[in-house]
């Protein structure tokens, strides 16, 4: 049977340690979650890189379209109030 | 070779299959490609992408991936005789990490639309190439010392600057993979160390392993490629394209001068009458290299080219149990658990 058809493809997230979040490391391909992980072990926390590990198969990620990039992010670009810098505060006000 | 793209795959018409995005290219976008590049931001595996920049980074990732797994064998040939059990540990864990980083890199290929197995064939059909380095025998324990020193310090030399690469994935794989390459070259200079300090005999070992090893781990930047050169390659192609980012003849030059110093410090003797250090341009400069050697390995006249490429056939073709083992676990397995499912509704 060739990789193609049986072995899918899963996408690896490491919990660097405690109070950190599960961040993107990079991807493999296993026949199951179970050696998903175990690979993933082996390939991406050789040198003690993570306390945690997430596998998630590659085919149930929705992501967003690159193509869309600009409509689907361009309503956050003219929302410059929601930045703390927008507000004119006197330069003697401690705190703030 | 080790993150030096040097030249077109054999055979035609096995070239890389067309892109296979997840979605239709949208023509509207086709100006944001140059517009990245000139900025120096990263492409990702969805952006639109000219076809000789999707087809150049395949080949060089592909080829770049199978000298990481090619590269586990002259040294592994040496992991059951290595004098130690220390030694011993710091040459699995190398040559483990060496096929990790054919892993990551496999990885990055398959994010521009290829498939893994279809480039491993491209490789067991030898139609791809992979490091000339790897041709070569390792014939003493020596070896094991200056391939850590000689040949991971070049690809070091070559994979630092890929770090920068415009394509986003290859660059993060070679952060990864740069970071794990300090410990191959140190356990590499540390085990000449040692054997330069021990016997004459030891010495004279150490000493033989340089003379091999030197002018292949230059050979690994690939062809001269500055002055004359500088319209035969791909160099300059390469470099609009943020792929590369210093010429060939740069980083060997930067190599030779990291290296000779080292050398001294080992007390060897560096296999160049011509070597000579130019006090005007601050540079160490070497005698001229064998290039037609470097082409008749590259066309599969090294001493072992036809070996390595047997054993990894025959490693994958005795895998393959294993491989479908698994398959069939996974699908008894994924079976059991529909069936508990459904039995619970
Ligand atoms: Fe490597
Ligand atoms: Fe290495």
């Amino acid at each position: 049977m060739s990789e193609r058809a049986g072995w899918p493809l899963w996408e690896i997230f490491v919990r660097p340690k405690r109070g950190l979040s599960h961040v993107h490391a990079g991807s493999l391909h296993a026949p199951d979650a179970e050696m998903a992980l175990r690979n993933a072990r082996d390939l991406y926390t050789r040198r003690g890189e993570g306390v945690s590990l997430w596998v998630v198969r590659a085919a149930d990620i929705t992501a967003s379209s690159p193509q869309e990039r600009g409509a689907f992010f361009d309503p956050a670009d003219d929302k410059v109030y929601r930045h703390p810098t927008f507000y004119d505060i006197p330069a003697d006000v401690e705190y703030l | 070779m080790y993150g030096t793209d040097f030249g077109p795959d054999d055979a035609a018409g096995t070239g890389p299959r067309p892109p296979a995005p997840d979605e239709p290219l949208n023509a509207a976008d086709a100006g944001i490609f140059d517009d990245l590049l000139e900025h120096d931001l990263r492409i990702e595996p969805r952006d639109e992408m000219p076809e000789a920049y999707r087809s150049t980074l395949v080949r060089q990732i592909a080829q770049h991936a199978h000298s990481e797994i090619i590269g586990m064998q002259p040294e592994g040939n040496w992991i059951t005789r290595a004098p130690s059990l220390r030694r011993k540990a710091i040459l699995i864990a190398k040559v483990q990490d060496e096929a990790g980083h054919g892993l990551y890199l496999y990885s990055a290929a398959e994010t521009l639309g290829v498939d893994r197995a279809d480039l491993l064939d491209r490789l067991h059909r030898g139609t791809q190439k992979y490091s000339t380095i790897f041709n070569y025998p390792t014939l003493t324990w020596a070896d094991v010392g200056a391939i850590g020193w000689l040949v991971d310090g070049a690809a070091i030399m070559n994979q630092v600057p890929l770090c920068r690469c415009s394509y986003g994935p290859y660059a993060r794989a070679m952060i990864r993979v740069c970071k794990e390459e300090s410990f191959h070259q140190r356990q590499g200079f540390e085990l000449l160390w040692t054997m330069c300090r021990g016997t004459d005999a030891q010495k004279a070992m150490a000493q033989d392993a340089l003379d091999r090893w030197w002018w292949p781990a230059l050979m690994m930047f690939g062809p001269p490629d500055t002055g004359e050169a500088a319209t035969g390659g791909h160099t300059a192609q390469s470099m609009a394209w943020g792929i590369k980012r210093f010429s060939n003849d740069d980083l060997r030059q930067r190599f030779v001068d990291m290296t000779v110093p080292q050398a001294e410090k080992l007390g060897l003797r560096m296999p160049d009458p011509d070597l000579a250090w130019n006090a005007e341009s601050g540079h160490w400069e070497h005698g001229p290299i064998d290039w037609g050697e470097f082409r008749r390995v590259l066309g599969g006249d090294g001493a072992c080219n036809a070996q390595r490429l047997a054993h990894r056939v025959r490693a994958h073709e005795d895998g393959a149990w294993v491989r479908e083992a698994a398959v069939a676990y996974a699908a008894k397995h994924a079976d059991g658990r529909s069936r508990r499912r459904g039995s619970a509704a």
